[in-house]
């Protein structure tokens, strides 16, 4: 039997842990407001791209630009993985770098290298035990996510394509279906595969369009903006997920403290009791031997 | 019915502008061009630059940083990674800008990183230039 003091002390730790969940569980959820308005605010430009790019696409041939085309022989595959920087947020990281490894390895199996971009420091973290090359790793960034980061991503990746460095690119991300589900999803981002399977279709209307400069120019212009495009939003569902993991993974954890609290009252309590009865036992055997 | 033009302004941060128009001024590709009501259906590249648009008797200027814009049906939409509003523009960091990317410039003249000096040069002047306009006005 544990001492009273002993147990009263556990409590007192428990609650104050319960405490620290409780205030994660709040802010993990004003963040993730945050997140999800930056997708809102995200989705008029990303529509407005994916239609304006399904456009022109089937304007143009495949080959028109290299980005469009598919190499016959696929060497190095590159591997963009979104992760989140900070832990306590249940099994998301690990469920996303799993996906990012399984992956690699079956392209391993394949015959071809593979080359990892990290943003966020649990991925890079992983991938840096692993025996995978890790081509860059950003950190600490998906705090203030904003457009310049996929920008910088992009313009590495779009480089490292066009030069023969890489001759596929997949994205792993964690995809943002609901507060309570979040699904780690591979999305090829180079070549980049037909537009229109993408996109909703174009808004139609106004007959034939006038291109300034002629189709492929512009493709050449829409095309890499696309690639980080498609990064930007997976980095910010990546984000939303990520707060809507830890929002529940602390929820559970302030659960389980209840339970742990009341536990530990109810054994508190016991002790307390046994405690009474034995001091009661010595009393009244003290005062039944002076009466003897 | 007067047919009016609908400028939108899209970044990927927020929805800058939607304004009916009647005028639109963009930094076209191969030069700048106008767009008065019942254009044709028009797709263009954009440079670094300012748009400006006539409402109700007034101009008023936006610096676009490239992007594209989309033109049908009475309806103009530019998509830009960013934009301002003139009297939305921090002059003071703009100017600061502007003499970093000049001292870049002059301090290096490696391709690739002159090429990105020079951008964002011309990024801090147009930023300037838009906020010069709004003053005036």
């Amino acid at each position: 039997m544990p001492s009273l003091k002993d147990v009263e002390l556990k409590i007192t730790a428990v609650k104050k842990t319960k405490q620290i969940t409780k205030a994660m569980n709040m802010v993990a959820s004003a963040k993730l407001r945050g997140a999800q308005q930056k997708i809102e605010r995200f989705r008029p430009y990303a529509d407005k791209f994916y239609s304006m790019l399904s456009d022109l696409a089937g304007k143009a041939d495949e080959g028109a630009h290299p980005l469009l085309e598919v190499r016959s022989e696929i060497k190095t595959v590159g591997i963009v993985l979104g992760t989140s920087d900070r832990g306590l947020c249940g099994s998301f990281n690990t469920n996303m770098i799993n996906t990012a490894k399984r992956l690699a390895r079956e392209k391993a199996a394949e015959g071809k290298s593979v080359k990892f971009y990290c943003v966020g420091k649990k991925g890079r973290d992983q991938i840096k035990k692993t025996e995978f090359e890790l081509k860059l790793a950003l950190a600490d960034r998906m705090g203030s996510l904003d457009f310049t980061l996929a920008n910088e991503i992009g313009l590495d990746i779009i480089n490292a394509y066009l030069g023969g460095e890489l001759d596929e690119v997949i994205l792993v991300f964690g995809e943002f279906v609901s507060v309570a589900r979040q699904v780690p999803t591979t999305l090829q981002l180079l070549p980049i595969a037909s537009a229109d399977a993408e996109g909703g279709e174009g808004e139609g209307g106004g007959g034939e369009y006038i291109y300034e400069p002629d189709v492929v120019g512009l493709l050449g212009e829409l095309l890499p903006r696309f690639v980080k495009v498609q990064i930007y939003r997976a980095l910010l569902d990546t984000s939303a997920s990520e707060h809507a993991a830890r929002m529940s993974a602390m929820d559970n954890a302030t659960k389980a403290c209840n339970d742990m609290i009341n536990a530990l009252t109810l054994l508190f309590n016991k002790t307390r009791q046994a405690a009474i009865t034995t001091e009661l036992m010595d009393i009244v055997g003290g005062a039944e031997a002076l009466k003897g | 019915m007067e047919k009016a033009l609908t400028l939108e302004i899209v970044t990927p941060d927020k929805l800058v502008l939607s304004e009916t128009v009647d005028y639109v001024g963009a930094p076209g590709y191969e030069g700048e061009f106008g767009v008065l009501p019942n254009h044709i259906p028009f797709l263009a590249a954009l440079q670094i630059g300012n748009l400006y648009y006539k409402a109700g008797g007034r101009t008023n200027y936006v610096f676009v940083s490239g992007g594209f814009a989309d033109i049908s049906n009475n309806k103009v939409t530019i998509l830009a990674e960013s934009a301002e509003k003139a009297e939305e523009i921090d002059v003071e960091r703009a100017r600061k800008a502007k003499e970093r990317a000049e001292q870049r410039m002059a301090q290096q003249k490696e391709k690739l990183d002159y090429a990105r000096a020079q951008a964002a040069l011309q990024r801090a002047m147009s930023r300037l230039k838009a906020a010069q306009h709004e003053k005036a006005a």
